[in-house]
């Protein structure tokens, strides 16, 4: 950023200096004058009323800056056209505007405006450039408007819009990364959006803001996995990438006793089958690994099974190695590389040697690609052998990847082929594709052992080649080869020998006088010659040439010092004057090591040992060795370096994590919904079933069962059952999304009137339940007192129909019910019996809702399930109490917090936590030792055999400025009991989580607090003047642009909400806050009657800084209501109005 | 993701740039050139070039250099895919894709570059949405233009980037219906001196043109599938249904595209369509060396060997030829030793040859450079493969179309070594 702003001030000072391409343009006559009356003329073009001038000059402008010139003083000109009606002027003015508002913010404001005005335009597609242009305006003043503009655009109707929401993510995050939060609930709820439009974009707004937290993917990853085929190609490449991350963390290696396992074995049989066509191949292949693991299983451990999950993935990526795009198949390629089981990698080979048939630079990232991947997995490539010979008019680039390739796919039974081709590539005109064939030769020799020979006696006779080049490299390559059995080649040492005479490359030279003088025994006679010539020509050599030749001296010295005395002294003293400081020390060095005199020290005796020592011969590698640690297909694997950005592939776990998490819930009335969908495509996907039922129908019932038993050991009986459904769920799910994505345009309409139907239907059905239930005299007191528009009549019609429908649903509820809820709430609805009927009744109401939130065009569900349900469960709670309440008027405001009603969240599932389980609450009481933390209470229950020691805090990784108040060590958890304990968290008003690790006496857990925004504040106590007060004031301090520190929302109340005490204690219950006391409005001014509609005052301060926080709820007719939220920090007021929102509409 | 893009020219000169986060400056192509200085041909310079603060990947095409800045990691072959796609369309609006092109149509360019990347993570690559977004230019409208004023941007907002069909725009009429497809394919093989194959593979592609009204949904069955080994589809192709029963199903988009691209193994024997037959000799010491070349039909079913083109680069002895064909034009470059040989047709009954005598560097030795003969041909109505279209049926609309199937083989990448 820095870099390039600092380029944008240099360029924005010159504007009309130092542009020295003036000759290349044609139009600016190359002097400054007529530049300057250039840009006059468009000025006036551009304020002429003709559109057409407008839109020449623009043309002339944009042409500008796509030659790189500088056009930033027409700003002011050109911005005052942002609203003009001709499109393609607008247009032109967009590109022009977000090239340039970086440098002009002050100017770039005024055409703020018409963005906003578009964003609230009717037509999408006008929504969705707004937003587009907005969001690429590079200018930090408008973070907040941006912010709020994402914020609504996430959750418009037009999935098109909400795609450009997820496009202007990660522009938002790279302006201003303090937003990190925001936008990640943002993401959140985009991920768990059902349309392939929008799908690829917000994956890939995930991986720029926030790819660490791949906790956000579990509860989309099934969708994602069976949307992935519909999604654009470019989307489709960025999930696969990031699928291959989340399953290397959530699955285990599917190869992890095949690793114990030699190389080869079941791998011939899987290639002599590869055709691929038939499904039943498919089959075989799962039945052989199957015998396989349960083969090794008796060696070794537990059987290997595949999670579900698993093989969806693999199942539903398998069909884009067909795509036309390669990056799509090179994410494929690299999935299946990764995460697949040894015998099903093999299906990608034939992809990837297809691409090879495209562009030259496709060619080259595949090869490399290729590359890597042949040295694990050799049997892959071997039946596309001939797919890599190289042709003559491949690039250099190419034929050396190939070649590389070739080497890696060479043994014993096609190496006589390959050595074949070689021949041929070394009579190519390319010369540095021919020292790379030499060097392959080479490799080919130290791996192959029997075809040493043949390649050296091949090496020997390139020696007598007329190119020089050719020579040396195989010169250099047969001493590498020679090392390894030195006896029985002392013709071709002295062969090489003689060659001294003739050859003049450096590096060929030092490797001949290396091998002579390592194997100066076997060549007693030349050796003494050699070093005689190269004595004579020494001052003459370059540097690794004389380093080689005082090598060779010394150790002729040591083995035959009586012909060689004298000549060796005679290169030690010319060495010595030599002008390189490296061969001075070394001749330095050595004449003291070998010559003995009497001030030599203890060395010299060793001299023999240290230069005739065996030296292990050159192992000659693949330079694409390990390089498979970085993910297949990333820019770092291409580089072989870590690129800015990159995500590390994690080690797949020991352990498997809770495959659970990925459940969603499951819609009971999902299939009906199908079944009414077009007939039309029920057929095709009739006719679809074989391709996928075969597979399932031998992979899909087995592997699940054996996955529940495998759980159920450790988990909850529970758990195993849901485990089981969850097949059957995702397929339904499939087909849903499917149909769904296909057909929502033409059902859209349908569905909608049905839903329609569906809620006017369900409207007056919890409120006629729980009536009997509640204790009836105080409602009936309250109906007189507040009169509702609920009609007697509908209830009286609808009220056979919603019981028997109810009394149908329970059964399956309470199933339900036991698998998803926490103990607490178990506990709280043990409690309250005559509760329980009016909360079914109001989860069955929610049920409808989400089925609602099926439709592609309504904005998605909120993915916490958990948070109604609690709401329920308390307004229940409330209208007893409001019961209570009413009979004597006197209501505390701040005590209406029961503390049963705190939710629970958990720290630390029993199952990672090896029986050690942990739940938090905001327990809402200061904090004593420091009053600007949050008190977290947290309970630990250690449901394991053994007792548990010191349970401690460590090692805390917080953002900056966040402080951590450690609970003081617990000693001993014996087993079975349960102990709480109070921590104090600074958040810095912020909804960054706090990281830490919870320590055992044998283990650490990473675990981490995210606190909701309502729990960042504590509740003050104001009077309704001091509240008017401070509300004016923040309003007046600032004075900027509304939004800034006032949100106001409007919304309606459900019927059941609408009381006093249930809007207070919705509105407690979300956001830490104390209630203003609206007597005092009588107080201060009795002659003015009681205001029409009742005002419901809140208000708190942030914990860390203090801010104040105020909200307002004033409620009107017919439930609708206004929310207004007052507080300094911009972040936590939108939040907030989000958090309270949600409480008070559900 | 892609940062900026630069548009370099053959002889260097960054004739456009488009920036889509903040501006990066054009001194970044400075790393670029000294790769390109490095490389001993155009074509040898590496994909991918990292920079202290950046990484450039580049596509070359059509002596242009595409140079994509990149910040952070990102798959190398999503940019690549992505500028091969730009060019694409570049050659799809405007004909061609040269610097004249461009640089005329600078205004329609950007507004393209503009719909293609949103934050540099592309948002519109289908040509029928671009088209329906921006209008190509056509002389036609040029002038009209020119005197009304009028735009290339489209009046209406697109509707097809919304519809479930994203490759195909709405509202499409025709007064006559007609689809067409073409099926091309392409041999590539490796032919030893002895004449003998050492590689041989067919490459096909099946390119449509469609030019249907409303939305018309069409099947395209084989009378002999089997022999497609492995196919890569257009997103339109219903991929379930090819995997049951080997239809191709699908919506057209509205125009030109390619329906699928295919590989016929080389399991299957491969009728390889010409021979040559080659004398060439360097005698030791001479500078006079012989050459003779003769091509001929082989396995062609009956059909004629057309547009035949033969090139070969001759050893660097070689100063000059003198040679004479029985048939087509030949040329020599003396400097980059390119010996081309346009031999048009093949009659059966007279083969072509091409004979004569090349001069030698004197006292040069014997040439150990093994030269190759590139072999450039069509053969018509014949897909060497055998395989053949059974039927195209269409449902969904009333009308009749009018249809259309060409077959053709063409040579890819066919070599033949010469002995020496």
């Amino acid at each position: 950023m820095s870099a390039s702003s600092a380029f944008n001030d240099e360029k924005g000072g010159s504007s009309n200096v130092g542009e020295p391409e003036y000759g290349h343009d044609p139009a600016s006559g190359g002097i400054f004058s007529s530049d300057y009356k250039r840009h006059d003329d468009l000025k006036e073009m551009l304020d002429s009323n003709k559109d057409s001038l407008k839109l020449e000059a623009m043309k002339r402008i944009v042409a500008m800056i796509a030659r790189g010139k500088n056009a930033s003083d027409l700003f002011p000109a050109v911005v005052k056209n942002v609203a003009c009606k001709n499109i393609e002027v607008k247009k032109l003015v967009y590109v022009y505007l977000v090239r340039y508002a970086e440098e002009q913010q002050d100017l770039a404001l005024l055409s703020i405006s018409t963005f906003q005005r578009g964003l609230k335009d009717p037509n999408q597609l006008i929504r969705a450039s707004a937003l587009r242009v907005l969001s690429s305006i590079r200018v930090t003043i408008i973070v907040p408007i941006m912010m709020l503009a994402i914020k609504e655009a996430a959750s418009d109707m037009s999935p098109y819009v909400r795609k450009t929401a997820a496009h202007a993510i990660p522009k938002l995050y790279s302006l201003d990364p303090e937003q990190k939060d925001c936008l990640i609930e943002v993401i959140e709820k985009l991920l768990a959006d059902k349309t392939t439009l929008v799908a690829g974009s917000v994956v890939m707004a995930f991986e720029e803001v926030c790819p660490e937290r791949i906790d956000l993917i579990h509860k989309n990853y099934r969708k994602l996995c069976n949307l992935l085929i519909d999604v654009e190609e470019w989307g489709q490449v960025v999930i696969i990438n990031m699928l291959t991350r989340y399953a290397r963390t959530q699955f285990l290696n599917p190869n992890m006793n095949e690793s114990l396992l030699e190389e080869g074995g079941g791998e011939k049989a899987f290639y002599g089958s590869d055709n691929d066509d038939d499904t039943d191949d498919e089959e075989d292949k799962e039945e052989k690994e199957k015998k396989k693991t349960e083969a090794t299983a008796i060696v070794k451990r537990k059987p290997y099974v595949m999670d579900p999950d698993h093989r969806l993935l693999l199942r539903n990526t398998k069909p884009l190695l067909q795509s036309r795009n390669a990056a799509v198949v090179m994410a494929v390629a690299q999935l299946y590389f990764h995460l697949a089981p040894k015998a099903e990698v093999g299906v990608i080979a034939k992809a990837l040697v297809r691409l090879m048939r495209s562009h030259s630079e496709v060619q080259y990232v595949v090869l490399q690609n290729v590359a890597t991947m042949s040295i694990k997995r050799r049997g892959m490539f071997e039946p596309y052998l001939k797919s890599f010979y190289i042709r003559s008019t491949d690039p250099t680039q190419i034929k050396v990847l190939k070649l590389e390739v070739l080497t890696n796919l060479a043994n014993e039974t096609n190496i006589s082929t390959i050595l074949r081709e070689f021949q041929t590539y070394i009579k190519s005109n390319d010369k540095d594709f021919v020292a790379a064939t030499i060097q392959a030769i080479g490799r080919c020799a130290t791996n192959i052992g029997e075809v040493r020979d043949t390649c050296l006696n091949g090496l020997v006779q390139l020696l007598s080649n007329r190119d020089e080049l050719v020579v040396a490299e195989s010169v250099v390559v047969i001493k590498k080869l020679l090392q390894m059995q030195p006896e029985q080649h002392s013709d071709i040492i002295k062969h090489m020998a003689k060659l001294t005479d003739n050859i003049q490359v450096p590096m060929a030279r030092a490797s001949i006088l290396w091998l002579i003088g390592e194997y100066c025994e076997h060549v007693p006679k030349i050796a003494p010659d050699v070093l005689r010539k190269m004595a004579k020509t020494f001052t003459n050599e370059e540097d690794i040439v004389k380093l080689q030749i005082i090598n060779l001296a010394a150790k002729l010295y040591l083995t035959n010092s009586k012909q060689t005395k004298l000549l060796t002294q005679y290169v030690l003293n010319l060495a010595k004057y030599d002008q390189n400081y490296d061969i001075r020390d070394r001749a330095r060095f050595i004449r003291q090591l070998i010559v003995p005199t009497d001030k030599s020290g203890a060395l010299s005796k060793y001299a023999k040992k240290l230069f005739l020592a065996l030296k292990p011969a050159p192992v000659l590698e693949s330079p694409f060795k390990d390089r498979d640690h970085f993910q297949l297909g990333s820019l770092s694997h291409l580089l072989n370096a870590k690129a800015g950005g990159y995500q590390v592939l994690p080690d797949w776990p020991e352990a498997a994590p809770d495959p659970s998490v990925r459940n969603v819930e499951v819609k009971e009335s999902v299939p009906e919904w199908t079944k009414c969908s077009s007939r039309e495509k029920r057929k095709e996907k009739k006719a679809d079933k074989p391709f996928y039922s075969d597979s399932e129908g031998e992979s899909g019932p087995t592997e699940s069962a054996d996955s529940a038993s495998d759980t159920a050991s450790g988990s909850e009986s529970g758990s195993g059952s849901e485990e089981s459904g969850s097949g059957s769920e995702s397929e339904e799910s499939n087909e849903e999304s499917e149909s769904a994505s296909e057909e929502d345009e033409e059902e859209e309409g349908k569905k909608k009137k049905k839903n329609v139907e569906k809620i006017k239907a369900r409207k007056p059905v919890p409120e006629s339940e729980s009536e009997p239930s509640s204790g009836e005299d105080v409602k009936k007191s309250e109906k007189k007192s507040k009169p509702r528009i609920g009609s007697s009549e509908s209830e009286s019609e609808e009220d056979n129909d919603s019981e028997s429908e109810s009394s149908e649903s329970e059964e399956e509820e309470s199933e339900e019910e036991s698998e998803e809820e926490t103990k607490k709430k178990k506990k709280t609805t043990a409690s309250k019996p005559p509760s329980k009927p009016p909360k079914k009744e109001n989860k069955k109401e929610k049920k409808e809702m989400s089925l609602l939130d099926f439709d592609d065009f309504d904005p998605a569900p909120s993915p916490s399930q958990v948070t109604p349900l609690n709401n329920f469960l308390s307004s229940s709670l409330v209208t007893d109490l409001e019961g209570l309440s009413l009979t004597d008027n006197v209501l505390s405001p701040t005590t209406i917090i029961p503390s049963g009603n705190l939710k629970t969240y958990e720290l630390l599932h029993r199952i990672t936590g090896e029986g050690l389980s942990v739940e938090y609450c905001f327990s809402r009481q200061p904090f004593s030792p420091d009053p600007h933390m949050v008190a977290v209470k947290i309970q630990f229950t250690n449901s394991a055999t053994s007792e548990a020691k010191s349970l401690h805090v460590e090692d805390a990784k917080l953002q900056s400025g966040m402080r951590i108040k450690e609970f003081p060590e617990i000693e001993v958890l014996p087993a079975g009991e349960t102990v709480s304990v109070v921590m104090g968290i600074d958040f810095c008003d912020s909804t960054q989580a706090a990281n830490f690790q919870l320590c055992t006496h044998t283990r650490k857990f990473f675990v981490s607090i995210q606190p909701p925004v309502g729990e960042l504040m504590m509740p003050i106590f104001m009077t309704e003047n001091e509240f008017k007060k401070e509300q004016e004031m923040l309003l007046q301090s600032l004075g900027q642009l509304m939004g800034m520190n006032e949100i106001t929302e409007k919304l309606t109340l459900e019927e059941k909400c609408q009381g006093e005490h249930a809007v207070v204690q919705r509105v407690t219950t979300a956001a830490n806050l104390s209630r203003v006391p609206c007597g005092s409005d009588k107080e201060c001014s009795p002659p003015v009657p009681p205001p029409p509609f009742p005002i419901h005052r809140f208000a708190g301060k942030t914990v860390t800084s203090g801010s104040l926080v105020l909200v307002s709820v004033v409620t009107k007719e017919d439930g609708a209501a206004q929310l207004t939220v007052n507080c300094e920090k911009m972040v936590i007021g939108t939040m907030l109005v989000k958090d309270i929102l949600q409480a008070l509409t559900q | 993701m892609i940062h900026s893009l630069f548009l370099v020219n053959s002889s260097g000169d960054i004739f456009l740039e488009k920036h889509w986060k903040s501006v990066v400056s054009r001194s970044v192509c400075d790393y670029f050139f000294e790769a390109q200085e490095r490389a001993s041909e155009p074509e040898n310079v590496p994909p991918v070039i990292p920079t202290p603060h950046h990484y450039l990947i580049s596509v070359l095409r059509h002596r242009i250099y595409f140079v994509a800045v990149i910040q952070s990691e990102v798959p190398p072959l999503f940019v690549i895919e992505f500028l091969h796609r730009v060019v694409d369309t570049f050659q799809d609006y405007f004909g061609v894709c040269t610097e004249a092109a461009i640089k005329d149509n600078v205004v329609v360019v950007y507004e393209l570059l503009e719909e293609m990347l949103d934050n540099g993570f592309p948002l519109a690559t289908e040509s029928n949405i671009l088209k329906e977004l921006i209008k190509p230019p056509t002389i036609l409208r040029t002038v009209v233009n020119t005197i009304t004023g009028s735009t290339n941007v489209g009046e209406q907002l697109p509707t097809g980037q919304l519809s479930v069909v994203p490759w195909r725009r709405t509202g499409v009429k025709y007064t006559n219906n007609e689809a067409y497809f073409d099926v091309v394919e392409e041999i590539d093989a490796i032919i030893d001196k002895s004449g003998s194959t050492i590689t041989a593979e067919i490459q096909g592609v099946i390119d449509a043109c469609v030019k249907l009204t409303g939305m018309p949904d069409l099947t395209l069955s084989f009378m002999n599938p089997r022999l497609l080994d492995d196919v890569s589809f257009h997103p339109c192709v219903r991929f379930k249904r090819w995997e049951a029963e080997r239809i191709l199903s699908f919506i057209p988009p509205d125009g030109n595209f390619r329906l699928l691209s295919y590989h016929v193994s080389s399991q299957n024997l491969v009728a390889i369509p010409v021979y040559v037959k080659h004398n060439i000799t360097f005698r030791e010491g001479s500078s006079q060396g012989r050459f003779e070349l003769t091509l001929g039909p082989k396995q062609t079913m009956g059909k004629g060997v057309e547009a035949v083109l033969v090139s070969s680069q001759l050893p660097r002895g070689v100063l000059n030829t003198n040679l004479n064909p029985t048939q087509g034009t030949y040329t020599f470059d003396p400097v980059t030793k390119l010996l081309s040989w346009d031999v048009g047709k093949i009659n059966p009954q007279k083969l072509p040859s091409l004979k004569g005598s090349m001069s030698l560097q004197a006292g040069a030795s014997k040439p150990d450079e093994n030269p190759t003969i590139n072999i450039q041909f069509k053969i018509q109505q014949s897909a060497l493969s055998g395989l053949k279209v059974n039927r195209l049926d269409m449902y969904g609309e009333k009308y009749k179309p009018f249809k259309g199937i060409k077959y053709m083989t063409k040579a890819g990448k066919f070599q033949a070594l010469l002995s020496n």
